[in-house]
């Protein structure tokens, strides 16, 4: 049993990010909690379907930045974000403002959160990944 | 056979039956805005509107030559081209040619000319005596340099009776926070956040060539030049996320209806006052910034330039349009249309805007409250309040017979809005 989630773990390390991984749901209360910090702070921009606002707030949806690497998603709730990037084929015009101010467990909940909403299907984040990213650029 | 011939002409007429069964059951939230009546616009009493155009893409600014000649120009060129020529038949506008590799919002016609801008350059194009462009592959280039950053980046223009042209160079920040942390001044405004004003026959000019005609303006997109008055008026699209950033002093609810967009009637060397200041069409009160000290109570220096008129928070005005024509009822006469894009700051509340407003003006100056003139571009009640708007109104055109045209930069539909008497 061990042997076999080793294996699948190792195999999976080397999938893709948007590759349908074993999707394990996220608690409830996780879920709850992460809609709750996503309402009071990501909504306003990121808008309640998630997608975004033409030209100006990038969506939310099935998209590298969210539904890929942790470390990448994390460090941008923390920090923010200013880059001229294409996200998904469209630029978006408007910074986003740093939210450190949230802790580990917040950000880890509205990650989970938006990570399995909005038809997007990727893992949970927990808060001491957060704790770790967080550490990591303080540097 | 002839059983088959009767069927053949009958077929239409199944279809139809078809077609109206199928509509019967439809969702009713999802209306086919280009087939219903008015091109599924609300309007005023007598009014009318057609769709002569549609599916073109982000159609930002429009003229329409006395040919009945239609400019307009993309956000973003379509296989190396942004700006279409369509003629007008009818009801039906028909693509003649396009031309201009460089996307953009500004166009107007003045004195033989067809002046048209990018995100950083203004370009002008000679007419032949049918308004016609001569030389589409050799526009002469009579501003270039202009600053370029990721927010803000179209430059819309207008031109006054003098020769000059004037260009909104919009700031590239929300309140300049990012570069004034302190609160101690904004260094971004010499060179952005304002109108600058060029000639408009003079090539390559940049910053050094022309004057900041009127500073401390965060984006201009609509802007007309009043002929009663021989002044320039802008509409300000006003600063976003007081609550956000601010929630000690501004609910959710307040700022979803602050800060109002402006209009301003602008004389050399205004000064109206971003990032310092906001106006709260509420309290008709222009109010000190909360960046530099405001506190949602606090009123601004007056030193400022108050607005002349002022409205909804986050309606994102991208059209203005003093109307001169003839086809109108007389009380629109010299007064203004202005084309509100639709807002996405008033999230959680609803969004709002997403139409044509008429100000009544008197003497050259507002007179009297606004009223909306042409709704139901979003769609459904849904479709404007969720901020997933079917259409956003953006730019404003008369027409030779006194019609008014508009655009909408989401779809890419061309209005064609009549009084019918």
């Amino acid at each position: 049993m061990l042997l076999t989630s080793f294996i699948t773990t190792g195999i999976y390390a080397q999938v893709k990010p948007l590759k349908k991984t074993t999707h394990h749901p996220a608690s409830a209360a996780a879920m709850e909690r992460g809609k709750i910090v996503y309402t009071n702070i990501c909504l306003a921009c990121h808008m309640a379907d998630g997608g975004g606002v033409q030209n100006m707030n990038p969506p939310l949806i099935n998209t590298t930045y969210v539904s890929g690497n942790k470390a990448t998603i994390i460090k941008i709730v923390l920090n923010g974000f200013k880059d001229d990037v294409e996200i998904n084929g469209q630029k978006y015009t408007n910074n986003m403002l740093p939210h450190s101010d949230l802790s580990d467990q917040q950000i880890a909940d509205v990650l989970t959160y938006v990570r399995k909403s909005f038809g997007n299907k990727a893992s949970s984040v927990t808060a001491a990944e957060v704790k770790k990213v967080r550490a990591s650029i303080k540097s | 056979m002839k059983m088959k011939k009767m069927f053949i002409l009958l077929l239409p007429v199944f279809a139809l039956i078809g077609l109206i069964v199928f509509n019967a059951c439809k969702n009713p939230d999802h209306t086919n805005t280009t087939d219903a009546a008015n091109a599924g616009l609300t309007l005023p009493a007598g009014f009318s509107a057609v769709a002569v155009a549609d599916n073109l893409g982000q159609a930002r600014h429009l003229v329409v030559t006395p040919q009945g000649d239609i400019y307009v120009h993309l956000a973003n060129s379509k296989k190396g081209r942004s700006i279409l020529v369509f003629h007008l038949d009818g009801d039906k506008a028909t693509l003649k040619t396009s031309f201009a590799d460089y996307g953009g919002t500004g166009i107007a016609i003045k004195n033989g000319y067809l002046y048209a801008s990018s995100s950083a350059d203004v370009y002008r194009y000679k007419l032949n005596d049918k308004n016609e462009v001569i030389s589409p592959d050799q526009p002469e280039r009579i501003v270039t340099g202009l600053i370029n950053r990721r927010m803000h980046q179209p430059k819309a223009i207008a031109l006054d009776n003098d020769g000059n042209i004037y260009v909104n160079i919009g700031a590239y920040s929300n309140i300049c926070s990012d570069f004034d942390p302190k609160g101690t001044g904004c260094p971004i405004l010499d060179s952005a956040a304002g109108i600058w004003q060029f000639r408009a026959d003079k090539p390559d000019q940049r910053y050094g060539d022309g004057i900041r005609y009127a500073g401390g303006l965060r984006n201009v997109v609509g802007l007309d030049w009043n002929q009663q008055d021989n002044q320039l008026f802008v509409m300000q699209h006003g600063r976003d996320m007081l609550h956000d950033l601010f929630p000690k002093y501004f609910t959710i609810k307040q700022s979803a209806e602050l800060p109002a967009e402006c209009m301003f009637a602008l004389k050399k060397g205004d000064n109206a006052g971003w990032p310092y200041v906001y106006y709260d069409w509420i309290k008709h009160e222009n109010m000190l910034g909360p960046e530099y000290g405001g506190d949602g109570v606090k009123a601004a220096d007056p030193k400022f330039l108050n607005p002349v008129a002022a409205y909804p928070g986050h309606f994102a005005p991208d059209g203005l349009l003093f109307y001169t024509g003839n086809q109108f009822p007389e009380k629109y006469k010299n007064g203004a249309f202005i084309a509100f894009h639709g807002s996405w700051n008033r999230a959680p509340e609803p969004q709002d805007g997403y139409c044509v407003v008429f100000q009544p003006f008197k003497n050259g100056k507002p007179d009297g409250q606004w009223e909306v003139f042409a709704d139901g571009f979003a769609g459904t009640a849904a479709q404007k309040a969720s901020g997933r708007a079917a259409h956003r109104p953006c730019g404003l055109a008369q027409g030779p017979d006194g019609s008014l045209y508009v655009t909408d930069d989401n779809k890419g539909t061309i209005y064609k809005i009549n009084y019918n008497k």
